[in-house]
């Protein structure tokens, strides 16, 4: 834990970066079976946007088309399911504001293959860009800490981002990062069919439905 | 052999379907089947913060190979409508629900008597399939067979405990 020391403190040290760039550092981190579910908002949209490439989209993700504030649970129920295989949420700063409870229980059960990236723009972007509370004082970080994630932290930059995404994939969490993202447009639209994300996923994981 | 109590025949038609995660906020009602759930190494039981929390958790295990089933009280089920409507139904996953009814048969509190009205309209409105368990002759039967339809059709289920079988919570002059 020692190595997070160099994080900044606060949101407002924090670097300002871009949702679907970081999306895309991350998906090419990951070496190929950890599965990754994405928020409601435009987290998922880039989620969808990033996972594409020349062998398809990978199919290891789940993306949430409604139930605002789950994608800390459904992550975590997929990683108490299946503990050897590193499990990630994405979700909004508007998004895990409705669902803060979700922290301490991921705190809890003590999950080790489980990461939580909180895409923080300040706003609820997909609705019109309204501001959450992020942008008026709330530190989800600092959230994350007091519900008793210890290893949570921001993402200095870029570089930062990367390197805390290793330490996840390698070792124990439950791991909290914090990145401050600008407003950018989403790169893609999620393709909105249930049925098929469900089973594509549960393929990826090599469960039968 | 002295007859098995509900919660006894619950856990054991649980374990018989490997359901073996158990989320849940609690009710006094529950309490014996949360205990006993704690006590059999069969079982990860805990406790979540909100009832939409534990219905993700489960979705989430379900999709990842663990069968789980939620347990609540009346006032937690009436928090779940946006989640069953845009996650379980939608996506086929096969979300087991026990609730312990409140609201009825002798309820003190108004505020539970009313929300326990919700409960059964909006079980319709979805068309999830929902038993009120009233007989502990039934209970094996209602729980082992729906959830085998649940599984097999990719959609919820919900096990309304009535105060008839379980005696309910009684007001405490
Ligand atoms: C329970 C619930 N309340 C409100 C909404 C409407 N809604 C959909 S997305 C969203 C904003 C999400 O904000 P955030 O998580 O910050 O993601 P962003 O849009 O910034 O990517 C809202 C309010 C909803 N779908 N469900």
């Amino acid at each position: 834990m020692a190595s997070l020391l160099n994080h900044p403190v606060s949101r407002d040290q924090a670097k300002v970066m871009n949702r679907f760039d970081i999306t895309k550092r991350l998906v090419d981190l990951l070496h190929q079976d950890e599965a990754v579910i994405g928020g409601i908002g435009y987290t998922n949209f880039d989620l969808w946007a990033a996972s594409s490439g020349p062998n398809g989209r990978r199919q290891q993700n789940f993306y949430m088309l409604g139930s605002m504030g789950l994608a800390v649970p459904i992550a975590l129920g997929v990683a108490l399911a299946q503990p050897v295989r590193k499990v990630f949420a994405l979700e909004g700063d508007g998004s895990i504001l409705m669902q803060l409870g979700s922290l301490s229980t991921v705190a809890a059960r003590a999950q080790k293959n489980l990461c939580v990236v909180i895409m923080d723009n300040g706003a609820y972007q997909i609705t019109g860009g309204q501001m959450t509370m992020t942008g008026q004082g709330a530190d989800v970080v600092g959230i994350a800490r007091a519900s008793g994630l210890a290893q949570s932290a921001w993402a200095a930059d870029e570089e930062a981002f990367a390197e805390l995404i290793r330490l996840a994939l390698k070792e124990d969490g439950p791991w909290l990062i914090g990145c401050r993202i600008d407003a950018g447009k989403p790169v893609d639209t999620t393709e909105r069919d249930p049925s098929r994300i469900r089973d594509n996923f549960m393929r990826g994981l090599g469960v039968k439905g | 052999m002295p007859e098995q109590s509900w919660h006894e025949i619950v856990r054991n038609v649980l374990k018989r379907h490997n359901v073996s995660l158990v989320t849940y906020v609690p009710d006094n009602v529950l309490r014996p089947l949360i205990d006993g759930v704690h006590a059999d190494p069969f079982f990860t039981a805990f406790a979540c913060t909100r009832e939409e929390e534990a219905l993700g958790i489960n979705a989430g295990a379900w999709m990842g190979g663990t069968r789980g089933i939620l347990l609540m009280q009346t006032s937690g089920f009436a928090t779940l409508p946006n989640v069953l409507a845009s996650l379980s139904v939608p996506f086929q996953i096969p979300t087991l629900m026990m609730v312990s009814e409140r609201g009825t048969l002798g309820e003190f509190n108004i505020g539970q008597s009313l929300v326990a009205r919700t409960m059964r309209p909006v079980l319709d409105a979805l068309a999830i399939e929902h038993h009120t368990m009233t007989r502990l002759d039934e209970a094996q039967f209602i729980v082992d067979r729906s959830i085998t339809q649940a599984v097999a059709t990719r959609a919820p289920v919900c096990f309304i405990l009535s105060p008839l079988l379980t005696g309910g919570k009684v007001f405490a002059k």
